[in-house]
């Protein structure tokens, strides 16, 4: 730590709880708290009951959180697929051609997530390819939404990979195919293994693109904690919210566990 | 199987910078060939271009024979160890040795037996379950090579491969790879190095490197008694170079007339006189040289002395003094005259 006194480092952490649990801690213990409310009258929330808990692993509810669940895994994959390819080439490209493809993939961040919806839903609304009013198009939008975080963490982690390594294992006689699968990539699979981490967690919270390409039958949860609380049903929205986030969270621990096996450095 | 490696005319340039120029030399089957220098002296290029990690801009590269220039690394059989061993640090030591015998798609039933054997060459055996990040430095570099020579390379490539280690290691390594060499005597072997024990202790030749360019080839003893170049006999050995006129039957330096053998350089000429340090004495004798100390090192079993003589510095490395002379004191030097060679034209003040 950069603070050495005592008094010193009293005041960084007071300082860190008084930004730390308004902006951040508050807020969702608020959303805990009125999951397992009735009515919320003065500062607290009144009527404990975990009906709202009840409703939310069930019906309508188990089926948006599986919407998510599905919609976020089969994104990410693809994004990651899409992404570490992308930047395997663009590794193995000059430095103007690299800078070009690094631009465009970095394109879906620049852009706001709401044209990404529009542009998909006006791209993929006529035949040849009608994809409006089914899942792939929701699964699509996340995919090119995704697919930047991939691209850019992996592209990160490729330009750290110590190139003596691709030619210790092509002096061995290895063709570079042998190389890709063998050395480069299970070298990179801890930072593939982020990427995907971060591309399913982003996917799981993705509500504005969504909110423009959604079909009946594929209605992913943060949709339904938004539709919920915008009838009114405040406290049935906070439950469905804890759920999503304890979802994604597993999710993510699980992932990282893996991680953790993954690194041999 | 012939194992040579040839340099034909290689010329490497990155960017507008020739950073080899025009290699010529040829290792022999089974020869140890180190290539000397110091760093940005194209030597690790040289190395690279024989890897196939870099292409030549004119130049062909031979290896046993075979024109490789064109061919892409994996296809060139060759072994290569690197300073910082490159192990790949997800595989254990096992399957690292077993990486090359896989990628070139040996038998299966031959593969363990293969690894058994290199490793217990480089004395690993009993490191085989464990992985790279487990080792030491010293038995990471015995791995590296038990990989490289695994796959059975008609020519091991060695780029600094004892820089990371420590002197005492260093040593160890040296005489191990001497006697890998005896055990493996029909493998060529061109060994990249800035440091000329490991270059005098191994190679049956040296090639001295500087500037892109190579600047004298020879045996060690060659190299280091009957230098060729200032650049050699200074990079080699650390020696002596006195600008000196040629005279009848010896030279004149710094107003003294020396007795060496001038080998047909004519008289009245400048040219250099090269002389080894430890074969300069202290006191009286032939070819006496008289100044006045400026700096004394004590190196445990020597001192080197630095005298200034007529406004050129001498060094002289004499066995450990009893009491270590004064700064000032004014001494006399001497060497025989067998031991001084002399350089051609060209004069420059060591």
């Amino acid at each position: 730590m950069l603070v050495h006194s005592r008094t010193g480092k009293w005041t960084a952490w007071a300082l860190f709880a008084l930004l730390f649990v308004p902006l951040f801690a508050l807020p969702l213990l608020v959303i805990v708290a009125a999951s397992f409310s009735t009515h919320w009258s003065g500062a607290f929330p009144s009527g404990p009951t975990t009906a709202h808990y009840t409703a939310a692993v069930r019906g309508e509810s188990l089926q948006a959180l599986t919407t998510s669940l599905v919609t976020a895994v089969t994104a990410s994959l693809v994004a990651l697929t899409i992404g570490t390819w992308a930047a395997l080439a663009s590794a193995a490209m000059g430095k103007r051609g690299r800078r070009i493809l690094d631009a465009l993939f970095m394109l879906p961040v620049a852009v706001p997530s709401v044209v990404v919806g529009l542009a998909v839903l006006v791209a993929f609304s006529q035949p040849p390819l009608l994809l409006n009013g089914t899942r792939w198009i929701v699964i699509l939008a996340h995919t090119v939404l995704v697919t930047a975080f991939a691209h850019q963490s992996v592209s990160a982690a490729i330009r750290r990979l110590d190139p003596m390594y691709e030619q210790a294992a092509a002096s061995l006689g290895a063709r570079p195919s042998y190389v890709l699968l063998r050395v480069k990539l299970p070298l990179l699979l801890p930072s593939l293994n982020a990427a995907a981490g971060l591309c399913f967690a982003l996917s799981m919270g993705e509500l504005s693109a969504t909110m423009m390409l959604y079909p009946p039958d594929w209605l992913p949860l943060p949709v339904l904690i938004f539709t919920s609380t915008d009838r009114g049903s405040l406290f049935t929205g906070s439950a469905l919210a804890v759920v999503l986030m304890t979802a994604t969270l597993l999710a993510l621990l699980a992932v990282s566990r893996i991680r953790t096996r993954a690194s041999f450095r | 199987m012939n194992s040579g490696i040839r340099f034909d005319g290689v010329s490497v340039a990155y960017g507008g910078t020739t950073v080899l120029d025009g290699l010529d030399l040829t290792v022999e089957p089974g020869e140890v060939m180190a290539l000397l220098g110091p760093s940005g002296s194209g030597k690790t290029t040289a190395l690279r271009a024989v890897a196939g990690f870099v292409r030549p801009a004119s130049g062909r590269v031979f290896i046993g024979g075979q024109d490789v220039t064109a061919l892409p690394p994996y296809r060139r059989g060759i072994g290569m160890v690197v300073q910082q061993y490159a192990l790949f640090p997800h595989l254990r030591v096992d399957a690292n040795v077993a990486f090359g015998l896989k990628a070139r798609k040996a038998p299966k039933a031959e593969i363990p037996a293969r690894v058994a054997e290199a490793l217990e060459m480089t004395g690993m055996a009993a490191y085989a379950r464990r992985y790279p990040r487990e080792l030491s430095g010293g038995q990471q570099q015995r791995v590296a090579i038990a990989r490289a020579l695994a796959i059975r390379p008609r020519v091991l490539l060695l780029d600094e491969p004892l820089s990371a280690l420590d002197a005492q290691l260093r040593s160890g390594m040296l005489a191990e790879l001497a006697r890998l060499h005896r055990e493996l005597p029909d493998v060529s072997i061109l060994y990249v190095t800035h440091d000329q024990v490991e270059a005098l202790t191994l190679a049956d030749r040296i090639a001295v490197m500087d500037k892109a360019r190579l600047q004298d080839c020879g045996t060690p003893q060659d190299l280091y008694r009957r230098p060729r170049t200032e650049f050699t006999a200074s990079f080699v050995g650390n020696a002596n170079l006195l600008p000196v006129t040629v005279g009848a039957d010896g030279v004149a330096f710094a107003g003294a007339e020396l007795k060496v053998p001038t080998d047909g350089v004519a008289a009245g000429a400048s040219a250099t006189l090269c002389v080894r340090p430890h074969l300069v004495g202290l006191g009286e004798g032939p070819n006496a040289l008289r100044g006045r100390i400026t700096e004394v090192q004590w190196r445990g079993s020597t001192h080197r002395l630095y005298v200034e003589v007529g406004g050129h510095r001498v060094k002289a490395d004499v066995r450990e003094l009893r009491e270590t002379p004064a700064l000032g004191t004014e001494v006399t030097l001497h060497f025989a005259p067998e031991d001084a060679v002399l350089l051609g034209a060209g004069v420059a003040d060591g």
